[in-house]
């Protein structure tokens, strides 16, 4: 009898190996072949064979040597501004409003946190014709700071996770804190924040990853400023009809220099985002 | 009733108390939701109306002083020891006279009409060349007059918080007390008022990039604000609900709202299919590779959630490389023997299936790290009891999993199931919303969704006022799907559960 159940359970165990191993091949060969193919020698778009025949760096060199019609280098240095500004200033705002909801009270904090949900529930693009109008009447189009604006404006919006494990910090800390003297701005600094090292590194890579992947925003705000480009807009450039045969390989290329930091912060942030979201996420 | 008595029940009790549930529960929230609603905007009158009852009384039962700030803002504060903030007040005032004459007035006043001076072009007398003359953009009329709008009702708010400013200093004369000082007001912004600190800016930004863009796109809805109407060379007009009708009228052939009722109902399958496949599919995987006996857990769940990892826009557009007929998807197929498939520029069948199979590759290994934390914590003794009456595994997921996680995880459903409503990048990376054979659609593809159809509409057709309608009408279906939710889950409530 034991020995049945000891051996069907190998066997369910041997079937899910199988299973795991078979979707984790799938899962994973799309970003096997985009890493080979990078470093493809030979032919154009497609070639009628999985595996490349002969391997190079060219693609790489030709990225970052090749600028006149694509210039990788100053996009990607681009985006990396981008991105350190529009994280700074989004990280301040969400943690300030998802600290003051979940924390202070005073009147008018619920209409506050209603209208907040209603407005973060429209789709986003409706409004990125008044914004670029917006922007023109400020002389900011085509600019990089029209985009910092952009990424990190409507920031507080997100305060929903943040404020959910804000939640979760006892009271009786502010409490105690306060009948010690502490302002609550003090409050906030030296206790609260330190406290929130998995939520304050989610809401940080986050924002810091965002300006990375849009590449709607910046099309629109852009237009045709090519040297004003971020990495994703000009890669997608890459792959309109006129350049994709030529350029194919160096959009592999590119593709895998931006994949690696982003892949390797996400992968770092994973464990926060299950300590922080999970916190203050669905208690069922 | 816990979901430990609720599976003690028999089969058919189950469903009958899942059903009564059901429905016992959606007029509860639809009630909630409309109730909320006109509680909204009851408050809101109220609140105006208290505004200005208080605003008279103040002024009947002020002195002169208080009087006379409401003329000169700041001037109750300035002669009763405040001068820092009576010059803040008085700074407010002077500015907005400043903004309102040099810039607001002329737009506000055009406001009704968005301008009725069309640009045209005239022969240049000296030169003989053709001269463009050009007259009013109702574009900026209308961008610049939301502006002005939202600034005075700012700038009404401050000045009824100077009279009530005013008011209250006499107040504590009267009473013997002292003002605070400018100094003391600023302490008191770091401790009982830090809230006003805190989100000064962030409210700004949010006024200033989201709702001024998202309330001129609104107004938009109610214009003709299209290519044929399309500033500085033509003008537009308020049209009221026109733009509405022409999305819901019923015509025959290629129209507007013919092509608004395709999507929509694309749209919710989409939203279903990839809501469900993620779902379940990511749910069995994550059970997989949590079972106990299964070794190597973190590399099993690395190679799902790489993927996840590398960014969407280069992901799915290398999925629609792969996917092209000459790709190498269908080179793999002919090496088995194969004939190759048009997977995205063929028949509607096949690019719809292949864009929600794409999706699971893209949205499954979100679910395993989301669900993963929820299926630990299921109560073990459910799954002991089981072993005991004999239950095989896939009895047992479907028995006690499944439920257990839909009996948890309605909201994040939901939640999900908006994020598919508004899944811009999955199709437009992967189909740009082709096949786009059908030519009784307007200005759309196969695969469009209503939102891909809203971009398309604003940045390759310039039909700004039906894009502006369909985002309305996509807003108004998730956010009462988001409310209802939100008022039925119970992570609402507890906000307080841990203070």
């Amino acid at each position: 009898m034991i020995k049945s159940y000891k051996l069907s359970r190998t066997i369910s165990d041997i079937v899910i190996y199988v299973i795991l191993a078979v979707l984790g091949v799938i899962w994973v060969s799309p970003l096997v072949w985009l890493v080979l193919h990078s470093f493809r020698a030979e032919g154009g778009i497609t070639v009628d064979y999985v595996f490349p025949k002969q391997y190079t760096l060219d693609n790489y060199i030709k990225l970052f040597t090749e600028k006149d019609t694509f210039d990788y280098p100053r996009w990607f240095l681009n985006t990396f501004v981008i991105a350190v500004f529009s994280c700074i200033i989004s990280t301040l705002s969400i943690l300030m409003v998802s600290y003051t909801f979940s924390r202070l009270r005073f009147k008018s904090r619920k209409t506050f946190i209603n209208i907040g949900m209603v407005l973060g529930m429209f789709p986003g693009f409706m409004t990125m014709i008044a914004l670029y109008y917006l922007l023109k009447a400020m002389n900011l189009v085509q600019t990089l700071p029209a985009l910092v604006i952009c990424y990190s404006a409507g920031a507080g919006l997100g305060f929903a996770i943040s404020k959910g494990f804000f939640d979760t910090i006892p009271r009786a800390l502010d409490e105690a804190a306060t009948i010690d003297g502490a302002t609550r701005n003090q409050i906030f600094w030296k206790i609260i924040l330190p406290m929130s090292k998995p939520i304050l590194v989610y809401t940080i890579l986050t924002s810091f990853i965002g300006p990375w992947c849009d590449f709607i925003l910046v099309r629109i705000i852009m237009g045709d400023k090519k040297e004003n480009y971020t990495v994703a807009l000009g890669l997608q450039k890459m792959t309109d009809r006129e350049f994709i045969t030529n350029y194919f390989k160096q959009f592999l290329a590119g593709s895998v220099i931006v994949a690696i930091p982003i892949t390797i912060l996400f992968l770092k942030m994973q464990n926060y985002y299950v300590e922080g979201v999970t916190a203050g996420g669905v208690k069922g | 009733m816990t979901f430990i008595e609720y599976k003690a029940l028999s089969p058919a009790d189950k469903a009958k108390y899942k059903i009564s549930e059901f429905f016992s529960r959606l007029p509860g929230a639809l009630g909630k939701f409309f109730s909320a609603i006109g509680k909204f905007f009851s408050n809101l009158i109220k609140w105006i109306i208290t505004g200005i009852k208080g605003y008279g009384s103040r002024f009947a039962n002020g002195d002169m002083a208080t009087k006379v700030s409401y003329l000169i803002m700041g001037f109750g504060n300035f002669t009763r020891g405040q001068v820092g903030k009576g010059l803040v007040f008085l700074g407010a005032e002077v500015l907005y006279i400043i903004y309102m004459a040099s810039f607001g007035i002329q737009y506000l006043s055009r406001f009704g009409t968005l301008g009725t001076q069309e640009t045209y072009k005239v022969k240049d007398a000296t030169t003989g060349r053709m001269v463009t003359v050009f007259g009013d953009n109702s574009m900026l009329i209308l961008l610049y007059g939301v502006m002005t709008i939202l600034i005075t009702i700012v700038f009404i708010g401050v000045y009824v918080a100077n009279t009530k400013s005013a008011y209250d200093c006499e107040q504590r004369i009267k009473e013997g007390k002292r003002n605070m000082t400018l100094k003391e007001e600023i302490a008191d912004l770091m401790d009982s008022k830090f809230h006003v600190t805190m989100l000064a800016l962030p409210v700004l930004l949010i006024a200033i990039f989201t709702i001024l863009p998202l309330v001129f796109m609104i107004c938009i809805a109610f214009t003709n604000y299209n290519k044929e109407h399309n500033p500085p060379g033509k003008l537009f007009d308020w049209v009221g609900l026109e733009t509405f009708r022409e999305v819901f009228k019923m015509s025959e052939g290629a129209g507007k709202a013919h092509t608004f009722a395709e999507l929509a109902k694309w749209t919710i399958i989409w939203a279903i299919f990839a809501t469900f496949s993620n779902y379940i599919v990511g749910m069995i995987l994550a059970l997989m590779i949590n079972k106990k006996s299964i070794k190597l857990k973190a590399l099993w769940r690395t190679l799902f959630v790489i993927t996840i990892a590398v960014p969407q826009f280069v992901s799915l557009l290398l999925m629609n490389q792969m996917l092209q007929y000459n790709g190498v998807v269908n080179v793999i197929l002919q090496h088995i023997g194969l004939n190759p498939v048009h997977f995205i520029d063929g028949t509607r069948l096949t690019a719809r299936i292949t864009i929600i199979v794409i999706n699971m590759w893209v949205g499954v290994p979100y679910t395993i790290l989301q669900t993963s934390g929820i299926l630990m914590n299921i109560p073990e003794d459910l799954y002991e009891s089981a072993r005991i009456d004999g239950a095989t595994p896939v009895v047992q997921f479907f028995e006690i999993t499944l439920p257990y996680m839909l009996f948890v995880t309605t909201p994040y459903l939901i939640q999900s199931f908006v994020g598919n409503i508004n899944n811009f990048n999955v199709i437009y990376l992967l189909t740009k919303g082709g096949p786009t054979k059908d030519a009784t659609l307007y200005q759309a593809g196969e695969t469009d969704i209503l939102v891909t159809w809203l971009f398309k509409l604003t940045l390759d057709n310039n039909d700004y006022n039906t894009a502006a309608a369909v985002g309305i009408l996509v807003f108004i279906v998730c956010a009462t799907l988001s409310l209802i939710t939100f008022n039925l889950s119970k992570s609402s409530r507890n906000e307080e559960e841990f203070s």
